[in-house]
């Protein structure tokens, strides 16, 4: 049996029309919502194309109208059973405030294996520059060569610095370590892909390079330089990347699927969305860390004396973890 | 392995499908958006000559941002304002979507394109490429983690066989009992096979074209006994023109 389709089509194409209409009207106006009797409109429309496509596709087998058909179906399937979150304009506040912190306590669990790995890391770094001289040269990458040189020398250096050592460049040297420092925290967040193996050494050996340093002039005398060079910016700026280890985990986790039943996709899904905040949040962390590393951290004694340096480093920590624990509170949002 | 093709079915039983795009054809929309994101780069990098005539350091600053955030930032900000499209996508009519049909939101944007560091490795996307070609639905790791797929989008146009069909006379409609037993005897993709070949007449080499019809009309001939007076008139591709006449419009006037 093959239905008449010139008349099929005469018939049926207003409301096809309508239906396309309404379609991009939604592409153009994400946020629109619609009156009582409009979704009605719209679901009467979907079915009547949903079964225009029944029919077609199970008497007339004409594959220009069946694709036309299809095509309208599909898109109108995605606006009637996208049950998800949709036009809810974005609060950047709100988000930063509220969603950021409920988001990092949900997924706790995987910031203390993120931090503990990083824990190894460090003590690996420091044990091996305290017990071999050679470690150092040995660990430590191209790019971090100045760290190579004796602690005390350094810090006579930097010390003994009439002004400006970045010679006017702040903003550069800012955008820079902003630039470097998103990079390394994204390609930590997308290994979690790799089971989070390559998480694990990203983050190892980010622990690695902190603890051979941190050992180095600790050993050396040197820890107010240290502590006063590192906590301003460090204080942001080493949570950023054990949040992006975090971020990882979470996605490994969802990729293993131990003790979860869900599929695959279904269990990707739902972590999406915590991923994507915790990214969010990542950002923001390193765009300030990069800003007080430029600005401020590079500034030492006598300039700026070390105690109130510390003293900075240790507020912006405890503002850091009173605001990623204001939410510990609150009762966890379902995941999508 | 992808099979090229996704098929949702929908709660009303009814089912339909996305071609799934290649990694061919991805991997070329990836050169053009490469290619728009170093023009973009080289642009900024020369355009910041009066920005630094103020400050050497904020133009310096301003380059170095730019060449981390538009390679980054140019598939986030494309994919969602364009719904899943980029510069490159768009040229191959591709486009994202979530891999169950719904809407794509914007943490799938963010993920998959964060991802695309792990699809990168070790180089020249080798990981993304091996896990869309090992992949059912044709995903890199970054769509894996974001539930997308990458799909052939052709906005089919409203089918019109008005013009097709026209409204000639068919002297077929004057034997309505054969024209009944053509219709009972001719298979759905018979008809269609029919109607593809008079739609794309034109896309064939003149010989192939009398070739085709002459084979067809011969085939539908046996369906159907038409009496000899009837069929003599008939160039074949207008017998064919005619058969479809009677298997697509069955309550049109003789």
């Amino acid at each position: 049996m093959i239905i008449d389709l010139p008349r099929f089509i005469a018939a049926e194409r207003p409301a096809w029309t309508e239906l396309e209409t309404m379609l991009d009207d939604f592409a153009t106006n994400p946020g629109r919502r619609l009156a009582l009797d409009e979704a009605r409109r719209f679901h009467f429309l979907y079915q009547k194309a949903s079964a225009d496509l029944g029919r077609v596709a199970t008497f007339a087998s004409e594959p220009e109208l069946r694709r036309y058909l299809e095509s309208l179906v599909a898109r109108a399937y995605a606006e009637i059973h996208e049950t998800r979150e949709r036009g809810v304009r974005w609060h950047p506040l709100r988000w930063l405030l509220v969603e950021v912190p409920a988001v990092f306590r949900r997924q706790v669990g995987a910031f203390w294996m993120s931090v503990l790995v990083t824990i190894v890391g460090t003590a690996f770094g420091a044990f091996a520059v305290l017990l071999d001289d050679e470690a150092k040269s040995a660990l430590v990458p191209p790019q971090f060569a100045h760290v190579l040189q004796d602690p005390a020398e350094r810090v006579a250096e930097e010390e003994a610095a009439a002004n400006d050592r970045l010679g006017g460049g702040h903003a550069t040297f800012a955008a820079q370590l902003m630039a470097n420092n998103i990079g390394v925290s994204i390609k930590t967040l997308a290994l979690g892909m790799t089971w989070g193996i390559g998480s694990v050494i990203m983050l190892f050996y980010n622990g690695v390079i902190l603890g051979l340093v941190g050992a180095d002039f600790i050993a050396a005398g040197q820890s107010a330089f240290l502590f006063g060079w590192l906590l301003p910016h460090g204080s942001f700026e080493i949570p950023a990347i054990v949040i992006a280890g975090q971020a990882a985990f979470v996605l490994a986790k969802a990729l293993i699927g131990r003790g979860d039943r869900a599929p695959l996709a279904a269990r990707l899904r739902a972590v999406g969305r915590d991923v994507a905040t915790l990214v969010g949040a990542i950002a923001v962390m390193l765009v300030w860390a990069g800003l007080v590393e430029s600005y401020f951290s590079q500034h030492h004694q006598p300039r700026i004396p070390y105690a109130l340096k510390i003293a900075f480093g240790i507020a912006e920590l405890a503002v850091l973890t009173a605001f990623l624990s204001s939410a510990w509170w609150r009762k966890p949002r379902a995941t999508a | 392995m992808s099979t090229g093709e996704l098929r949702i079915r929908t709660p009303e039983g009814i089912t339909f499908a996305y071609q799934l795009a290649g990694p061919v054809t991805r991997c070329l929309a990836w050169t053009i958006d490469m290619t728009v994101v170093l023009v973009a780069c080289l642009i900024i990098s020369t355009s910041l000559g009066a920005v630094g005539a103020i400050s050497v350091d904020l133009s310096q600053a301003i380059v170095a941002l730019a060449f981390f955030v538009v390679p980054v930032g140019y598939g986030i900000v494309f994919e969602w304002f364009w719904r899943g499209q980029t510069v490159g996508k768009m040229v191959l009519r591709l486009r994202v979507m979530d891999a169950d049909g719904l809407r794509l939101q914007f943490h799938q944007v963010l993920m998959r394109n964060i991802v695309r560091f792990a699809d990168l490795l070790p180089g020249f996307y080798l990981v993304g490429g091996v896990a869309s070609l090992l992949s059912r639905k044709a995903q890199r790791l970054g769509d894996l983690a974001a539930g997308t797929i990458v799909v052939h989008h052709r906005k089919p146009a409203e089918p019109d066989l008005e013009q097709l069909l026209g409204t000639k006379f068919n002297s077929l409609r004057a034997h309505p009992h054969l024209c009944g037993r053509l219709r009972q005897r001719t298979s759905p993709d018979e008809a269609r096979l029919a109607l593809q070949a008079l739609m794309r007449r034109d896309e064939f080499e003149p010989a192939a074209r009398v070739q085709l019809f002459t084979e067809m009309a011969a085939h539908f001939r046996t369906l159907a006994h038409f009496p000899p007076d009837v069929l003599e008139a008939l160039p074949d591709e207008q017998f064919i023109r005619n058969v479809v006449d009677v298997l697509f419009r069955t309550n049109a006037a003789a």
